[in-house]
């Protein structure tokens, strides 16, 4: 269980390097989808399967489609090669390992919660929509109505005239 | 259940997908690739809430996640929309190019 766990996590933050390192956009792509299955995997052990066929449904196949028309409708140049280090890039490195510094120690101060008997409804279909149609009814249409508006507005502003 | 993973696993794994992903919108130029690095970082806290929830045994941490993926489809749908007229205008997705804005 542990090992599977470090596989898939290793294999994630591989292809999310990936995804930063590579020079073709077409590149980045893959390996993000690459990067969404193994965080699958790393939901479904979290005993989070429906997330994980949405993650699987959404973003691997609806978003990733759509990043992938993008970059076949821009047909984008591949960034030039440098192996420079621009002041730019020590910058974004400083940052990134000191937002991580933060968040391990925040992390390490963390009491682990008590219980570990889960319901054996945890994470079904079943138990996420009985709470989504009751408790969560009005961010759920709220949502719906963003989808609606996002879609009616890609229209609007990728169109070249109205 | 035997071999329970401890959930400081997960949360370090968010942590470093998240960093992840503000070093490459830190770092590269290119605002389709900036757009998947967001996405990295959406996925990351989409991971510490379904760690809390698992840690906590009650499945409610399940709907942000839920609303989160929602959410980020709404906003590739836009983001690649404006990346797409901004290509036209300029014909580039250089973010280094874009600066009519800048002071």
């Amino acid at each position: 269980m542990i090992y599977l766990f470090y596989a898939l996590s290793v294999l994630t933050v591989i292809s999310a390097a990936v995804v930063i390192a590579s020079r073709s956009p077409m590149y980045s792509a893959m390996a993000l989808v690459a990067t969404f299955f193994f965080l699958a995997g790393i939901y479904a052990m979290l005993v989070a399967h429906t997330i994980a066929i949405l993650q699987v449904l959404v973003y691997a196949g609806a978003i990733m489609v759509l990043f992938l028309f993008v970059i076949m409708l821009l047909s984008l140049q591949e960034a030039p090669r440098t192996t420079r280090i621009r002041p730019h890039h020590v910058v974004g490195a400083l940052t990134a390992a000191g937002l991580f510094f933060v968040l391990v120690v925040a992390i390490s101060r963390l009491q682990p919660g008590t219980s570990t008997e889960l319901p054996a409804t945890f994470g079904t279909i079943g138990s996420l929509g009985a709470q989504l149609y009751t408790q969560w009814l009005l961010p759920f249409e709220a949502v719906s109505l963003l989808l609606l508006v996002a879609m009616v507005g890609a229209v609007v502003v990728a169109k070249s005239r109205v | 259940m035997e071999g329970t993973i401890p959930l400081s696993n997960f949360l370090i794994l968010a942590a470093l997908l998240f960093s992840l992903g503000v070093f490459g919108v830190l770092v590269r130029r290119n605002a389709l690739v900036v757009f998947m690095c967001v996405e990295l970082m959406l996925n990351a806290s989409n991971l510490t809430f379904l760690a809390f929830a698992r840690d906590q045994g009650v499945d409610v941490g399940h709907i942000p996640a839920l609303f989160v993926i929602a959410v980020a489809a709404a906003e590739a749908a836009i983001g690649l929309a404006i990346i797409i007229a901004v290509f036209r205008s300029r014909g580039t997705v250089n973010v280094d190019d874009l600066r009519t804005m800048r002071l």
